[in-house]
């Protein structure tokens, strides 16, 4: 009987509802991925433009070895981290830091991962006053010129705009229980039938969630988790080197090209 | 105590319960940004506000009656074939018929005082100008199209944003066409973006927001998240003029607002700016 049980509740498929509350349990932290995943971190602050976002942890790492350019989406560790970082809802100046960090990532040749976990770009005033519209159109489309290889990969909540400026990239992976859509299951439901209550039934038809997505080539990996984090930043250190390998035999215009046509198909 | 219950006169003025039947609707309008009062007829051949200078919401058809000078439309079949979501498809035959688009942009090949350029046109009574796949099949090839005939790409832009219905596929449009804009840049080729009431959203945040040069409407409304979502956000009431393009301009993100009787000629300006000549 308790054998039973047991299997049920680790082996039932999760409904979409159940992965939208499970992408928002802060499961992975983004310095623990960063640290887990790569080696010899270097954060590196601020746009040169306005300021600091600390939303966005940017910097350059090595992934076994190899250089390469990190940009994660942090919703923050405590209370006080969260209030500060607005629960990983980024400003202009975070999205125009990584725009610099990839710039410069272009520079040097270096290969480009993100990771994303955002509700969405912060919805302020002062957000609203310096541009956020242009911030996330900026990203989008500077990175769609880049001549080095990019991968994001969603660990969390894929939150509408916000993620995606970070996320125009060769390939998009997602964890197992993240979540990936054009606006949060409350706000869809508010929106289209004037009910916020009604999320769990937004999230069913939403399309949300990682096989969903795969199913529909908006994504090429879904990363199984494990209770064991080591053994989930192994499995991405492996892959993200086999893949940037793979991207690096491109010329760089093939990679742009390659890079374009992906989106074009949608 | 009388001064409590004291009951409202009710008036002796009986009111002709016909006159609503025998006065034709929508002769008076109040401006939507300032609020006054007008006769229609005071709105003129440009529908502008005759108090504050407002562009009233134009269709796309009346747009390109308005402000070119020939126009040819492109890609006209395009249309959403398979609207799945629920009540998705009596919404867009809706939308079809009071815009006679088939979907909420209109493109073609339009000239501006013999300037050639390809035009792109969004409409606001097309399901609020959200950007649906179909929407963003149509820009991206506009963009395709001016790339390989090397002409500039003039968009007026009007959107509330993500197309809900097609979830995903909606976000993704705004990864296409920055796609095809990117490629369009690298052509050496303008981008001219005509921001008009209202440009919110996905719209804003991407191809919007990726012009060379950007123009704008007088009032129009441009932004990135809704009021009511920044309000509840910053537990904080926003000025009146918060999202409007003046402002925009004062933060640094329109180059210039030009009235509606300009806009013809400010545009062939700018095309006739970008020709190609050797120094």
């Amino acid at each position: 009987m308790a054998v039973n049980i047991g299997l049920k509740l680790f082996k039932h498929e999760l409904s979409p509802a159940e992965v939208v509350k499970k992408s928002r349990e802060d499961r992975f932290l983004a310095r623990e991925i960063i640290d887990g995943v790569f080696t010899d971190f270097v954060e590196l602050h601020g746009d040169r433009l306005s300021g600091d976002d600390m939303s966005v942890i940017g910097g350059i790492a090595a992934l076994n070895g190899t250089p390469v350019t990190v940009i994660a989406i942090d919703k923050g560790v405590d209370i006080q981290d969260k209030l500060s970082k607005r629960n990983g809802s980024p400003e202009p100046w975070g999205y125009r830091k990584a725009q610099r960090l990839m710039q410069q990532a272009n520079k040097f040749h270096r290969p480009i991962v993100t990771f994303i976990n955002t509700p969405g770009a912060f919805p302020g005033k002062t957000a609203e006053a310096q541009g956020q519209g242009e911030a996330i159109a900026k990203s989008i489309l500077e990175s769609m010129k880049l001549t080095v290889p990019m991968i994001a990969i969603i660990y969390g909540e894929g939150g509408s705009g916000g993620a995606l400026a970070l996320a125009t990239s060769d390939q998009v992976w997602m964890f197992q229980n993240a979540t990936y859509s054009i606006l949060s299951p409350e706000g869809f439901a508010s929106i289209l039938w004037k009910d916020s209550k009604r999320s769990d039934e937004a999230a069913a038809v939403m399309g949300l969630t990682p096989k969903d997505l795969l199913a529909k080539n908006v994504i090429e990996y879904i990363i199984p988790e494990s209770r064991s984090h080591p053994r989930v930043f192994n499995l991405i250190r492996k892959r993200l080197q086999d893949e940037f390998k793979q991207l690096s035999e491109l010329t760089p215009e093939e990679l742009v090209n390659q890079r374009r046509a992906r989106f074009r198909s949608f | 105590m009388d001064l409590y219950n004291h009951q409202k006169s009710t008036s002796k003025i009986k009111r002709d319960a016909s006159v609503n039947d025998r006065i034709p609707d929508g002769l008076f309008l109040a401006c939507p940004y300032c609020g006054v009062q007008m006769y229609n007829k005071q709105l003129g051949h440009y529908r502008v506000c005759a108090h504050c200078g407002y562009g009233f919401r134009l269709q796309a058809r009346e747009r390109v009656d308005l402000m070119t000078d020939s126009f040819e439309e492109i890609d006209s079949e395009i249309e959403m074939t398979n609207p799945d979501f629920p009540g998705y498809a009596d919404k867009l035959a809706r939308a079809k018929s009071q815009t006679e688009l088939g979907e909420s942009v209109l493109t073609g090949v339009a000239t501006f005082e013999n300037e050639k350029v390809a035009l792109g046109i969004m409409d606001s009574y097309f399901m609020m100008g959200s950007l649906g796949s179909m929407t963003g099949e149509k820009i991206t090839r506009l963009f395709e199209y001016a790339t390989e005939n090397g002409l500039p790409v003039v968009l007026f832009t009007a959107s509330g944003g993500a197309r809900m219905q097609e979830g995903i596929n909606s976000l993704m449009q705004m990864a296409k066409i920055s796609a095809a804009v990117a490629s369009h840049q690298e052509a050496g080729l303008l981008y001219l973006v005509v921001l008009t009431d209202p440009t919110t959203g996905g719209v804003t945040a991407s191809f919007a927001m990726q012009g060379d040069i950007t123009l704008a409407e007088p009032h129009a409304l441009v932004g990135f998240a809704g009021a009511r979502v920044i309000e509840s956000t910053i537990h904080e009431k926003l000025p009146k003029d918060f999202q409007r393009v003046e402002t925009l301009m004062a933060n640094g993100f329109v180059d210039q607002i030009v009235p509606r009787s300009d806009m013809n000629k400010m545009i062939a300006k700018v095309v006739r700016l970008h020709h190609k000549t050797e120094v």
